[in-house]
């Protein structure tokens, strides 16, 4: 379809106000960042790079740090396998009740936050009888990281042709041999952009860590949540966003590369 | 000797793994089963067993003295939740805030989407992709904390609408449309703008060598095709807001949603029969929701 010049002025003004709304408050934190009121007052009277240097003094913050990253990776490997399995299962069987298992793997992700929260939440100190810790924490998480996995993974067997795995049988290969050789190079960048997202998700989540996570489970969120009201450590927090945004543009980057990279080869 | 070397060459021929494999390679069923097992024994022993006794605990009551659940039937939770006015007020509140917000970010995300899966080429695209990608890696809190510096009385808005006589919302039901609007942005453009790719450019086409001006190829042709991408979308964003009730403790003044009150049920009060009560609330909403659109084949594209 031709776009007539003054449709295509009009989308690219309204996409790029889009973008300003967007990129709008995260300018407001970067620049806050370094206002010298604490309690960012705006336009701000001056500048300082204290709350750089108290964010990267701060041992609290940087055990948070360490929290998440081994509750994201803990959950985004549990997320990995189970993810990659059942979109195996999906994408090559039809069987009674598939949908319904497609069904179960969205719904820890569909239903609201403090539905999962609580449910896990009463299933484990109720129900089970467990005291919350890290392990609870990282259990929850994986439990809605499968999706992002299993959504990157079947949408690229769908695009891949049966025949090679048959291909592999004939020459003899044994099933594992297959996987390994065959499907695994196959999904690799699938994975890498489903675990990307499911480390993301899991680093950022928020209600559900709340509801699961133990005394003296401290993420980074919670370690967020539990200092932005604190006059002293509300503007550190500005800093933890910046850095998290920048530092995300690079493995967003290569995600995106991989996956247009393999989007190229197979169409 | 040589009998020996034939032998053993025969017996690595059909190793185990080997003679499992061949087994598995015959027997498609206990294949997809073994496929199956993990993952639908960590979800149904998991989640489903929590939602299930979610929906027990709701029957179940607080020792007023000692504070133990005792467990036991009693609909005392469940007609609380139904009679109290409390209850039917935060609903209609959450689901108001739930739908306005949805609108609002399908208007948002619709001209950018089409923009992009459209208009834009190759390069421009993936930038813009990675644009919107980015800011769902800066901490939600955060953002809904820097909303709360926007929307202050000494923050930015008010600054930039005072010259025009304006005023920031302040804190309010306002600020939470607007915060939570923000915060699903991305969830709701990325659906719709997988959905705008997967429609055929040469469809487009194919309508205006019909004849059909540019709105009408969007509103005959387009649009009918993205209903499962807006289903999609509209689903993230419900849930989002159902589920979410830190939003509006940052921006939100005084004014409470679904999940205050099952959160302070939880943790202050500590009665979670009751809290779970309340979460069969936005359960039901969900389940019926997503029963509503399932023809829609929305649920392939989430």
């Amino acid at each position: 379809m031709r776009f007539s010049k003054s449709a295509v002025w009009s989308f690219a003004t309204l996409s790029a106000l889009v973008l300003v709304v967007i990129y709008l408050p995260l300018a407001v934190v970067g620049i806050n960042s370094f206002n010298a009121n604490r309690n960012m007052v705006w336009p701000p009277p001056g500048f300082t790079v204290d709350w750089w240097v108290k964010a990267f003094n701060s041992a609290g913050l940087w055990d948070a740090v360490a929290t998440s990253v081994m509750v994201a990776v803990s959950a985004t490997a549990i997320a990995l396998i189970l993810g990659t399995l059942v979109a195996m299962a999906l994408s090559k069987y039809q069987f009674f009740g598939r949908s319904s298992v497609s069904l179960l793997v969205v719904l820890p992700i569909a239903l609201p936050g403090v539905v999962t929260g609580i449910a896990l939440n009463n299933g484990f100190r109720t129900i089970l009888g467990v005291q919350l810790s890290m392990a609870t924490v990282i259990i929850a998480h994986a439990t809605f990281c499968v999706v992002t996995v299993y959504n990157n993974v079947i949408a690229r067997l769908s695009r891949v042709s049966p025949n090679l795995v048959d291909a592999s049988a004939d020459l003899g290969a044994g099933l594992w041999t297959t996987f390994r050789l065959v499907t695994f190079p196959q999904l690799r960048s699938a994975l890498f952009a489903g675990g990307l997202l499911a480390f993301g998700l899991s680093f950022d989540e928020i209600i559900v860590t709340t509801f699961t996570a133990g005394n003296g489970v401290t993420t980074l969120p919670i370690w967020i949540m539990n200092n932005m009201f604190r006059p002293g450590q509300a503007p550190i927090v500005n800093v933890i966003a910046i850095v998290l945004v920048v530092t995300s543009g690079v493995p967003i980057y290569f995600a995106q590369r991989l996956s247009s990279d393999s989007a190229a080869k197979t169409t | 000797m040589t009998n020996l070397t034939v032998q053993a060459k025969s017996q690595a021929a059909v190793s185990p793994a080997r003679r499992i494999s061949s087994l598995l390679f015959r027997k498609p069923k206990l294949r997809l089963g073994l496929l199956l097992a993990a993952p639908l024994s960590w979800l149904v022993l998991i989640y489903i067993a929590a939602l299930a006794a979610l929906l027990v605990t709701a029957f179940w009551t607080i020792d007023s003295f000692t504070s133990q659940v005792q467990m036991g039937f009693s609909l005392s939770n469940i007609q609380q939740v139904l009679t109290d006015a409390l209850y039917r007020t935060v609903t209609l509140r959450t689901v108001g805030i739930a739908i306005l917000v949805t609108v609002v970010d399908i208007v948002l995300a619709l001209p950018i989407a089409f923009f992009m899966a459209k208009i834009a080429g190759p390069k421009l695209r993936q930038v813009l992709v990675i644009a919107i990608l980015m800011p769902l890696w800066a901490s939600y809190l955060v953002k809904a904390y820097a909303w709360r510096a926007v929307l202050s009385h000494d923050g930015i808005l008010q600054w930039i609408l005072a010259p025009f006589g304006g005023q920031t919302p302040g804190y309010g039901l306002t600020a939470v449309i607007i915060t939570q609007g923000y915060l699903w942005l991305p969830y709701v453009i990325l659906p719709i703008f997988t959905g705008l790719e997967k429609v055929p450019n040469s469809l487009l086409e194919a309508s205006s060598d019909l004849g059909a001006k540019n709105l009408m190829t969007l509103r005959t042709v387009v649009l009918p095709m993205l209903v499962p991408a807006l289903v999609a979308a509209s689903i993230f964003s419900f849930s989002l807001t159902l589920g979410d009730y830190i939003t509006v403790n940052i921006v939100g003044g005084a004014s409470q949603m679904l999940g205050n009150l099952v959160y302070t049920n939880v943790g202050a009060a500590n009665n979670l029969p009751l809290a779970a009560a309340i979460a069969l609330i936005p359960v039901l909403l969900m389940f019926g929701y997503l029963a509503a659109v399932r023809k829609t084949g929305a649920l392939e594209n989430l």
